[in-house]
């Protein structure tokens, strides 16, 4: 018994990196650099740098923001909405979960702060904050997910830290922030009290920030976002992303650190069966958002539509509807489709497909205004990002990953203390500490 | 008042004098009372003043019954305004033939050394078979502004007297003002604006826009509340050559062009069937279009000043 549960503690244990880890983080610290490069350049130059001008007024900076927010959905609905509902199957991904939805935020609030022409005066949106704006509304709903979600990956890791200063004795952090977790009873009892507070507290937070996200469009007059849609759209489309993205890092894991006794191809069974659901729901909200407005048809959102049906944006549009939403469906549908590599290869495009249907939503609305455009270059008319600003949104998407490796490399990944109690695997001597 | 040398500006002076005298109408009424609480300081004269009423009639009054509400007796506070006062702009398509003054004077006069013009000469054909014009459009100052709705910091902001503003030193820079803006008015100091030494280091007030601009934050139409405050027309108003803008008080009902004529503004409205842009979104602007019928000069004749992709002409040297 106990040679099998510390086994299951070795397996699970945080450990160095290998060299290939360690080429994952210096590739990962390269393109940060050099986005880090094209930052301090727009902060002496001004956004000129980028291809934004007044009518393309929003660009990837935007999108790439509203893809962190979708992606850090995940965090609440693999572990919160799972964990109520008595799934047990999903243990061994809660971890993973939290880890890219804390990733994911952090990233979306850096990401807006870099699309703004005044960074130097960020402090205003708290001293001169006026509540009637849905900036306003986003900045209060980011920053209470982001303390939401840290507790979220926090608590559940307090048995673990303590199991891992028993393991790694020469680290002092793991006993200091296991905040001295004994596994009595009394903890045991508050602790759990407090993860259910937190799972039932996280699920209309995690509503929030995407609705109020796509508020941010919606309340704005132009067609394309003038949607009464928009928020259960951005919602749906949010799951999607995130648990693309789960299963894609959870292959990743797996494959590096053998975890394949613990992340096992059920669990990507299963992984699959939901998202085959997630993408029919967001496939349901497309059909709402698009097919209404084709077939009234005013002018101007007949303009908006022809440019993503048929016009400049079709390819781009067709490609991420298709091959990010009606393929994986396709694919997910047959057991086979549902095996590791599969699943990994659908969810890299699911995943891409939500990156650029991000783009999709933000950019093409910009080049139909009310009135036409005129006495600006013709340059102006068309957006098409420049170097520094993908190297800077490179460097965000680097940004979450790094949070995400060195989050793995210095705690479990795959909780130990929940894997190891559903197992029936307990450790004598933290038995005898709570007797 | 200084003597006056160019018949231009006497005009302009004249009506302003006339719109302010126009307004104190309501106010000669408190200046009775006043005099009757012996608090009149001024001397009887037998000078009088002709005034307008409300519904348009002339009236002799004694220059001493007058007293000037506006003139400035409390600190003057850009945030709230001219106290009284909700100006409104009538722009007449009847009468523009494309001659671009009020672009290229507002342009020098804000020091705008960017690539769009705070204020554009549309193109416009509503459709197919009705005849195209040409629509000057600036910020609109609407009642019910889209972009102050959405400011996260106040930074864009409502007066009391129906200006729309930006502060340009509250500015955070996140563009939402400008995706709300349905007008497309608003633009943003993509890099540093050069505007030269002189205008950088003006003192800045968000009453005169562009003096100076600032990298990183939005720019629009300010309505010119520093020649108000003159008691002069907008810059736009006074340049054009062809008296398609008026400007004016919307509870003195009286508007005034380039030329000096003023105009009563219900009547103008009634008669020509003056209409606001995209009245549809509730934005309750403050600038009225008549529409571009019994034309007094030829679309065609505009063409030759059409610049599809410029609206901003650089000062050599840049």
């Amino acid at each position: 018994m106990n040679a099998a549960y510390n086994q299951l503690v070795k397996d699970l244990a945080p450990k160095k990196f290998s060299w290939r880890g360690n080429a994952w983080v210096a590739f990962l610290v390269l393109i940060i650099l050099i986005g880090l490069y094209s930052y301090v350049q727009q902060l002496r130059q001004g956004l000129v740098i980028t291809d934004m001008r007044d009518y393309a007024l929003w660009g990837i900076y935007i999108s790439n923001f509203v893809f962190f927010i979708a992606v850090s959905l995940v965090g609440s609905l693999i572990t919160a909405i799972l964990r109520l509902s008595g799934v047990h199957w999903s243990t061994p991904l809660t971890r993973i979960a939290e880890i890219i939805a804390v990733a994911a935020i952090i990233m979306a609030g850096i990401a807006i702060i870099i699309d703004m022409g005044r960074p130097d005066r960020m402090m205003f949106l708290f001293v001169h904050g006026r509540l009637q704006s849905p900036i306003v509304w986003d900045v209060v709903v980011i920053s209470t997910y982001l303390l939401i979600s840290l507790l979220f990956l926090y608590y559940p890791l307090l048995p673990d830290l303590s199991i891992l200063k028993k393991y790694v004795p020469t680290s002092k952090w793991y006993s200091k922030l296991s905040l001295n977790w004994t596994g009595s009873e009394k903890q045991i009892k508050i602790y759990s009290k407090s993860i259910t507070v937190l799972s039932v507290l996280i699920i209309p937070v995690a509503f929030a920030i995407h609705t109020v996200t796509a508020w941010l469009f919606e309340t704005t007059y132009r067609p394309g976002w003038d949607s009464t849609n928009f928020g259960p759209y951005f919602v749906a489309g949010a799951f999607v992303a995130g648990t693309g993205a789960v299963v894609v890092v959870m292959y990743v894991l797996r494959k590096a650190y053998a975890l394949e006794n613990y992340i096992t191809d059920s669990h990507f069974d299963k992984m699959g069966k939901i998202l085959v659901m997630l993408c029919l729901v967001y496939l349901y909200f497309n059909i709402n958002e698009y097919l209404m407005p084709t077939y009234k048809s005013t002018e101007e959102e007949a303009e908006h539509l022809r440019s993503l049906f048929l016009g400049e944006y079709a390819w781009l549009f067709w490609a991420a509807i298709v091959g990010g939403l009606v393929l994986p469906v396709i694919v997910l549908l047959f057991p086979k489709g549902r095996k590791p590599l599969p699943m990994l290869i659908i969810s890299f495009a699911i995943v891409l497909g939500a990156w650029w249907k991000r783009y999709l939503i933000v950019i093409p609305t910009l080049s139909h205004p009310f009135l036409p455009i005129e006495g600006v270059p013709e340059s102006w008319r068309h957006y098409s990002p420049t170097w520094m600003e993908w190297s800077i949104t490179a460097a965000t998407l680097a940004g979450a990953l790094l949070i995400v490796t060195l989050l793995v490399r210095f705690f479990p990944i795959v909780p130990i203390q929940e894997t190891a109690e559903e197992r029936g695997l307990t450790d004598e001597h933290t038995l005898n500490n709570a007797l | 008042m200084e003597k006056e040398d160019n018949s231009e500006q006497k005009s302009r002076r004249n009506f302003v004098e006339q719109g302010l005298k126009a307004g104190l109408l309501t106010v000669a009424g408190g200046a009775l009372l006043a005099k009757v609480f012996g608090k009149s300081k001024t001397t009887e004269s037998t000078e009088t003043i002709e005034l307008m009423s409300t519904d348009g009639t002339l009236m002799q009054v004694p220059a001493s019954a007058i007293e000037h509400a506006h003139e400035k007796k409390y600190a003057y506070n850009p945030r709230e305004g001219f106290p009284n006062r909700k100006f409104v702009m009538v722009v007449d398509l009847a009468k523009c033939r494309n001659a671009k003054k009020c672009q290229s004077s507002c342009n020098k006069n804000h020091y705008i050394t960017g690539e769009n013009a705070w204020i554009k000469i549309y193109k416009m054909q509503d459709s197919e078979k009705s005849a195209p014009y040409w629509q000057p459009t600036l910020c609109q100052h609407c009642d019910e502004p889209a972009c102050v709705k959405v400011c996260p910091v106040d930074a864009t902001f409502k007066r009391r007297d129906g200006i729309v503003l930006i502060d340009n030193e509250r500015c955070i820079g996140c563009r939402f003002c400008m995706a709300a803006c349905p007008y497309s008015v608003r633009i943003f100091n993509w890099s540093d604006p050069w505007q030269g030494e002189a205008v950088e280091n003006a003192e800045y007030t968000p009453d005169y826009a562009g003096v100076p601009s600032k990298k990183g934050t939005v720019d629009k139409c300010d309505f010119c509340p520093h020649m108000i405050d003159k008691g002069e027309l907008p810059h736009c108003v006074s340049a054009c050559p062809n008296d398609v803008f008026s400007f004016g008080d919307m509870y003195e009902d009286t508007v005034t062009n380039g030329s000096g004529q003023s105009f009563k503004l219900s009547k103008l409205l009634k008669d020509r069937a003056g209409y606001r842009l995209m009245e549809s979104l509730g934005t309750e602007p403050s600038v009225y279009y008549l529409p571009p019928s019994d034309r007094v000069v030829d679309f065609e004749e505009g063409l030759e000043n059409y610049t599809e992709f410029k609206s901003v002409d650089k000062p050599e040297g840049l």
